[in-house]
């Protein structure tokens, strides 16, 4: 389709380069240079897919305003069109132009708020699976348990923040008058996960997120223990696990 | 190959058994997932975009599962790009066939019109020239989505706000000729119509007089808003975000008398109203199509 190509390559080019001239060929409704038309297709474009980023961001949109918002999701839209026309995937890198974007700087704890807002969004649409009841994990001798690898459910995500980011994401995406956090506070680590029909956020013990990013590449019990306790020395294992266990982040042992 | 040969479209003016019935239907929103449920409203069956249900799971299957339980189904793609220049992405056909074979709707319906480039996917219905060299490429890519899922497709009429020097045949003949040439039924969307007839100052009435009807199996009506161009002369925008405009009714109650009555949908998929301002308008659709189906039946007794 070499002329259809051509004509298309014009096109594209010119509907996400907004200074750039129309490209040829194009009528209006009489001899006219037809920017104003042609403008409806660029900002169809570049505002939709705004849009699409937006939905998937609803916390970090209400943290920094929506003009602000919408600002640097242009820049981020102009940067990278989505890979396909599934828009619910459209966004995953947008934490990580958060946390280099510039004019962002001043809020260090950003691209953390951006990262719980992803995995929240990621729960929502993963697939189906029955999370493992406590009792059957209860069953299991501790020093069988030690050796076990545990089966992580499909909408189980955590991340680990040097900011209190899942306060700040929490009193943002739930509160009518948003509740100012100490950035004193110290870091949190954050549990996401969709048992059932609804996405639940919890706070994990320090090293929590450590810990099941470790469960997640197949090691054992004993050996993400260890995993954890080096970095985080006050790893409390028997918290972490009930709480993992009471949010259904597991759906079977090894 | 390029025909679908399949029992639906072994001729073109019968019209599949379908189960979407001729009645009133209006676009799936999220906001309305529970209303739905809890009052079981009296509309005629549901349209929703299949690319906001590939996700592996979570509540819009949920809610999808539990609406298809209740009410005929049509699933209108926004992604396919069979105007593109590009190969079609088979990955994502693949995902369509998946919803196609999970969901069973009655209907499946794509645009006239392109969205993925080199680049990535641009989310709009971008226009392409009609010409002998873009209807034949055209017409192959609806033929491979036709095997790839096994039914007929509908194509969409788009509305647009240029037009190209490049282009030699009249819209209506170019759907017609890839109806004839591959099989698919179209879809008429009289919202398109006055959008386009406004934006390039051709009477909408006439356009329709020229539409090959016999292929039409689903009408679409939808707001617009109204700007202007580089003459300062009215620009219409296909926003979907308000009312139906009393020209475009008028334009389905005259494309009606061709097609007898068929599957009508409301589309509305910004600045969504609650479910009572989205009724109202399906109610009006209904009476139109009432209108229509009681002349009919007159009709019908008149020549018994």
């Amino acid at each position: 389709m070499p002329r259809l190509l051509d004509t298309q390559n014009d096109f594209a080019a010119a509907v996400r380069d907004p200074e750039s001239a129309l490209p040829p060929g194009l009528l209006g409704r009489a001899r006219e240079v037809p920017s104003l038309r042609f403008g409806v297709y660029r900002n169809n474009v570049g505002s939709s897919l705004v849009d699409a980023v937006a939905a998937n961001y609803p916390t970090v949109q209400r943290l920094v305003g929506t003009q602000f918002f919408r600002a640097m999701v242009q820049v981020y839209v102009g940067n990278a069109l989505p890979e396909t026309p599934v828009l619910i995937h459209y966004g995953a890198t947008f934490p990580e132009f958060v946390a280099a974007f510039e004019p962002a700087q001043r809020l260090p704890y950003l691209a953390d708020v951006a990262r719980i807002d992803w995995a929240w969004h990621q729960a929502y649409h993963a697939a189906e699976a029955q999370p493992l009841a406590p009792e059957q994990f209860a069953t299991i001798p501790a020093d069988e348990l030690a050796k076990r690898r545990m089966l992580l459910h499909p909408s189980v995500d955590a991340l680990s923040s040097p900011w209190p980011a899942l306060s700040i994401w929490h009193t943002n995406r739930h509160d009518e008058t948003v509740k100012p956090i100490d950035l004193r506070s110290g870091g949190e680590d954050t549990l996401v996960c969709r048992p059932a029909h609804e996405v639940g956020v919890w706070h994990l013990p320090a090293g929590g997120a450590d810990f099941l990013h470790a469960l997640a590449g197949q090691t054992t019990l004993s050996e993400a223990t260890r995993h954890t306790a080096e970095r985080t020395p006050d790893f409390d294992l028997t918290r972490t696990l009930q709480a993992l266990l009471a949010s259904g982040a597991f759906t079977g042992i090894r | 190959m390029l025909g679908y040969t399949g029992a639906c479209a072994a001729n073109a003016r019968t019209r599949p058994d379908s189960p979407i019935p001729a009645s009133a239907g209006v676009g799936l929103k999220p906001a309305h997932y529970q209303h739905i449920l809890e009052h079981r409203p009296a509309i005629g069956w549901f349209e929703v975009h299949p690319e906001n249900y590939m996700g592996a799971g979570g509540p819009p299957h949920r809610y999808l599962e539990a609406i298809r339980e209740r009410y005929p189904l049509s699933l209108h793609g926004v992604g396919l790009s069979i105007g593109g220049a590009h190969p079609l992405d088979r990955e994502h056909l693949g995902r369509l066939a998946a919803l196609v074979r999970r969901y069973q709707p009655a209907l499946f319906s794509e645009h006239l019109a392109w969205s993925t480039h080199t680049r990535g996917f641009m989310n709009d219905l971008l226009p392409l020239p009609y010409n002998d060299e873009t209807l034949a490429h055209v017409a192959g890519h609806i033929g491979e989505v036709q095997d790839a899922l096994g039914r007929r497709m509908l194509v969409e009429n788009p509305a647009t706000y240029l037009r190209f020097e490049d282009s030699s045949i009249a819209e209506t003949r170019f759907l017609e000729e890839l109806a004839t040439r591959t099989g698919c039924g179209l879809l008429l969307d009289v919202n398109n119509v006055h959008v386009s007839g406004t934006n390039h100052g051709f009477d909408p009435a006439a356009y329709l007089d020229r539409f090959p009807m016999r292929f039409v199996e689903e009408i679409h009506v939808a707001g617009h808003v109204r700007r202007e161009d580089d003459l300062g002369k009215p620009l219409l925008i296909d926003s979907h975000d308000a009312p139906v405009a009393d020209p475009v009714w008028a334009l389905l109650e005259q494309a009606l008398q061709d097609t007898g009555p068929i599957p009508v949908l409301v589309e509305w998929d910004s600045s969504i109203p609650a479910w009572d301002g989205l009724m109202r308008e399906a109610s009006r659709a209904q009476q139109i199509l009432h209108a229509r189906t009681t002349q009919e039946h007159r009709h019908h007794a008149a020549t018994a």
